[in-house]
């Protein structure tokens, strides 16, 4: 811990933005971009939808890991670790999305209406009152 | 810089020695009995896996016989004890001895520290182990029995109670992998932090010993693939108890996705106790051949290699569970990469025996019966990664004896290497060398005249789930039939020589002779401190000036040079 | 420190760099990542691959995930903040930042509790269908995440009031950030994609 203590020391010595930024000020901009993603899908576009989802989803999770997580701060490390389990996750979806993402093979198939073939049979639920 | 010993561990020390016989044994705090918790844990339960496979190899051999101990064994009987006989073995056996009781003892007392930096996570963590014994020892005991539908927990057996009849023993089951795997989570963050972040002044990254590198690589690649199979277990309990479709294909489900979740931890968890046993190989072989161990960065850098390696071949497990076959190709690509590493590993130990001074103690004889044993493994795995050659042979005995090729090496062989080496370490007894002599070549020989047959069985057409091949008249020749019993009872010669173990082990720890410090004149920071070392491992923490494996150093005196002598 | 009386030598040291405690939360945060990979990465097959994820997540009410992620975010501000009177070595102030997250986290999960309550009313269980049963498993876990981590952040607050065991006040709020970024990506993936 007295490590720890030596660390904080040296940053109160740089002055404490290097250490702790305008929280308030990050916190404001993840606001911000949540009211973009909220709004994206309004325009009913579907690229447009994506990126406003997920680019922004990308970008929200950076400013926290980066700034509240402070993850620059952190040993070199942890931002390899980080990396490689996302790393890994790429992997498993490589791996197993062409089998789960088939919907009929040679002598099965997935029910009708999740599959999109046909008429529905196997209604979900609850789900024709709404429509 | 020497570190002080400052009074912490002192106190504690002093107050270990008025604790109550609880207190000391069952609450410690300490990694040494924590270490000794796991070992006897597992080893308990080794036994009853034992007798598992007891069990049903004398129902292969001779189908319909009232085994003694058990008596008639029934189909559900039958699929019951070999699903238990695996999961037990690897979950319960093969990790808490391998990772869990020797990383336990070999990482604080190898990198200099006085215990593991979260002693209590580390006591939590075997007691959820502990946890999850009693509910998978319930599990056998629920309505409907225990789960039998392998341990690889394939649904729609798992998922599906009409298919199973062991609806509750399925639940239960699936409930005590998880604790087990939460308990090893908490205990592999806590090898990993021990290891990065409590080594002694002195110690950099290349002066760590070979097992405990191995042993946390193994932690990492353990928690970076367990996590989907935890996901996919959560969703098998929801399949099963709250009516969810995930692996039901009739409801939009896919039961592809669970073989994908599980194998994505299944194959790297081959590396996870693979890696501890290569550990403790290096360890041995570089002892008794009084050797440098050959290229120390390639064995590191090998290892980690095999780790990220290991996350890219599962789906060799699936070949003919009709998955994309241009994954196959894939697969079968990195399936054959990946033994390259592994050769590399055996190479380097050749390298490192030749032109040693070879002492052929016990602990030695394992460690090469290790490599013996485990190259046959790695060999015929290269049929059984070839997506061709696998179609053919999947499911057959001859995949069941490439495993037990791999597994027994690293789970029994490993361990008794492991054991036998480091036994004077801890408990401060000698054990008896020509009874372990006894021991390992009754169970090395036995062990192949277990295993040989059954390849041959296997490329004759023997399938793994059949429980009674009378039913069935090509597998009913003479020839078949004769190699299953002979396999059956080398089964049990080799059970049979496990009681010299048991004795040597108990006559050793009550009237052996009393232990050196350093019996073996190795070099690594645990053969300097007392044997059995004492709470807080050293008087005063050690410092460490070299690496752990100069042996025969021209022009010293020794043979040896401990890693925290000064010069 | 009250504890360190108890603790080994080990754990004091840094040979890595970065004390050990944050080192062992950013190994729970990397063992987590995958265990939400690989549910997340297998509901994304199927969302990709079947247009009737689409429809069915037509149902979920965006307006709710919205709020709820203005809280989270909000709560991971106060446990920023926390973290940053910790350091100034204000238990006081950390503690009552402390209790803000809390609340935070209380208050995403209620507002779960009323929306899951008026979906499992308009007929959406976890067993109508796939995309409803991935709905709810993930957002099941995450929930149990930020229950673990108001309970566990009570017992920080605790010791940080009293000014004690400060370095866990940064701790728990790195352990929160990380249930809050799990929150950003779950929202567009059950939320917003429709």
């Amino acid at each position: 811990m007295a490590d720890h203590a030596a660390h904080d020391h040296a940053h109160e010595a740089h002055g404490e933005h290097s250490h702790h930024p305008n929280y308030v000020k990050i916190w404001a901009a993840l606001l911000v971009l949540l009211v973009i993603s909220v709004a994206g899908p309004f325009l009913g576009i579907q690229i447009v939808t994506l990126i406003t989802a997920f680019g922004i989803a990308i970008v929200k999770a950076y400013l926290v890991v980066k700034n509240f997580m402070h993850i620059d701060i952190a040993a070199k490390v942890v931002t390899y670790l980080i990396l490689t389990m996302l790393l890994f996750m790429l992997l498993f979806f490589a791996g197993a999305a062409p089998d789960v993402m088939e919907s009929h093979g040679s002598n099965w198939e997935k029910p009708s209406w999740i599959a999109g073939t046909a008429h529905p049979e196997t209604p979900a639920p609850a789900h024709e009152e709404r429509h | 810089m020497v570190v002080k010993h400052a009074s912490p561990a002192h106190e504690h020390g002093d107050h270990h020695a008025t604790q109550s016989w609880v207190k000391t044994y069952l609450l410690s705090t300490d990694h040494k009995i924590i270490c000794f918790q796991y070992m006897f844990t597992g080893m308990a339960l080794a036994i009853l896996a034992g007798f598992f496979s007891y069990v049903f190899r004398m129902q292969m051999a001779f189908p319909g016989m009232n085994v003694p101990g058990w008596g008639l064994v029934t189909p559900s009987d039958y699929n019951m004890l070999v699903t238990n006989h695996g999961a037990i073995m690897i979950f319960w056996v093969a990790m808490p001895v391998l990772i869990a009781a020797f990383g336990n003892y070999l990482i604080p007392l190898m990198i200099g520290a006085d215990d593991m930096v979260f002693p209590k996570i580390n006591r939590l963590s075997y007691q959820i182990f502990l946890l999850s014994v009693v509910v998978l020892l319930a599990s056998f005991f629920v309505d409907g029995g225990g789960f039998g539908g392998a341990w690889t927990m394939y649904p729609p057996l798992m998922a599906k109670a009409e298919y199973s009849l062991t609806g509750t023993g399925s639940s239960v089951f699936l409930l005590a992998v998880a604790l087990e795997f939460v308990a090893f989570l908490l205990g592999g963050i806590n090898f990993v932090t021990t290891a990065m972040n409590a080594r002694a002044p002195g110690m950099k990254l290349y002066d760590i010993p070979i097992v405990v590198w191995m042993i946390v690589i193994a932690s990492i690649l353990f928690m970076a693939s367990v996590g989907p199979l935890i996901a996919g277990a959560i969703m098998m309990l929801f399949d099963q108890q709250l009516g969810t479709a995930f692996f039901d294909p009739n409801r939009g489900g896919d039961p592809i996705l669970w073989q994908h979740l599980f194998w994505f931890f299944g194959h790297p968890e081959v590396y996870v106790v693979l890696l501890p046993a290569v550990g403790i190989t290096a360890e041995i072989i570089t002892v008794f051949s009084r050797k440098k161990l050959f290229a120390y960065k390639t064995v590191l850098n090998t290892a980690i290699g095999t780790g990220i390696l290991s996350f890219t071949v599962w789906a060799h497990h699936q070949f003919v569970a009709g998955i994309d076959p241009r994954m196959a190709n894939i697969f079968t690509v990195t399936t054959l990469i990946i033994s390259i590493p592994i050769a590399e590993m055996m190479f380097v130990y050749v390298a490192t025996l030749y032109g040693g001074s070879i002492t052929l103690a016990t602990p030695m004889l394992w460690a090469l019966g290790f490599i013996a044993t485990f190259l046959i493994g790695g060999v015929t795995g290269i049929f059984l990664g070839a997506s061709g050659a696998d179609i053919y042979l999947h499911d057959t005995y001859f995949v069941l004896a490439h495993f037990h090729y791999t597994f027994f090496p690293i789970a029994i062989i490993g361990t008794y290497a492991g054991l036998t080496f480091w036994f004077p370490k801890m408990f401060g007894k000698e054990m008896n060398d020509t009874l372990g002599k006894v021991h390992f070549w009754g169970t090395f020989i036995a062990f192949n005249c277990i295993f040989i047959p059954l390849f041959f069985t296997g490329m004759l057409g023997d399938h793994r789930r059949i429980f009674d091949y009378t039913n069935f008249p090509e597998l009913t020749t003479p020839m078949l039939e004769n190699l299953r019993a002979f396999a059956t009872l080398s089964l049990v010669v080799m059970l049979g020589f496990q009681l010299v173990f048991v004795y040597n082990f108990v006559t050793s720890l009550l009237w052996g002779k009393q232990a050196d410090i350093n019996p073996w004149r190795a070099n690594t920071l645990e053969w300097t401190t007392a044997s059995p070392p004492p709470h807080g491992n050293w008087p005063e923490l050690p410092t460490v000036y070299r690496g752990p494996y100069e042996y025969s150093v021209p022009g010293r005196k020794d043979d040896f040079w401990p890693q925290d002598a000064k010069s | 420190m009250s504890a360190a009386g108890s603790r080994p030598i080990a754990t004091g040291r840094s040979s890595a760099g970065m004390p050990t405690g944050r080192l062992a939360v950013w190994w729970i945060i990397a063992s987590e990542i995958v265990i939400f990979g690989g549910l997340l990465g297998s509901y994304v097959m199927h969302r990709l691959a079947h247009d009737a994820f689409a429809e069915q997540a037509a149902h979920t009410n965006t307006w709710i995930g919205a709020f709820n992620t203005f809280v989270l975010l909000t709560s991971s501000l106060s446990a920023v903040l926390a973290h940053k009177a910790s350091d100034a070595g204000d238990g006081k102030k950390a503690a009552r930042f402390l209790y803000y997250t809390m609340a935070g986290g209380l208050v995403f999960l209620i507002v779960k509790a009323f929306e899951w309550t008026s979906e499992i009313q308009a007929g959406f269980t976890i067993a109508s269908n796939t995309f409803w049963s991935f709905y709810y498993t993930a957002a099941g876990i995450h929930a149990a995440h930020v229950l673990a981590g108001v309970i566990i952040m009570g017992f920080v607050a605790q010791t940080a009031k009293k000014n004690l065991e400060l370095q866990r006040v940064e701790l728990i709020g790195l352990y929160w950030h990380f249930v809050d970024v799990v929150w950003i990506f779950l929202f567009p993936l059950l939320y917003i994609a429709k």
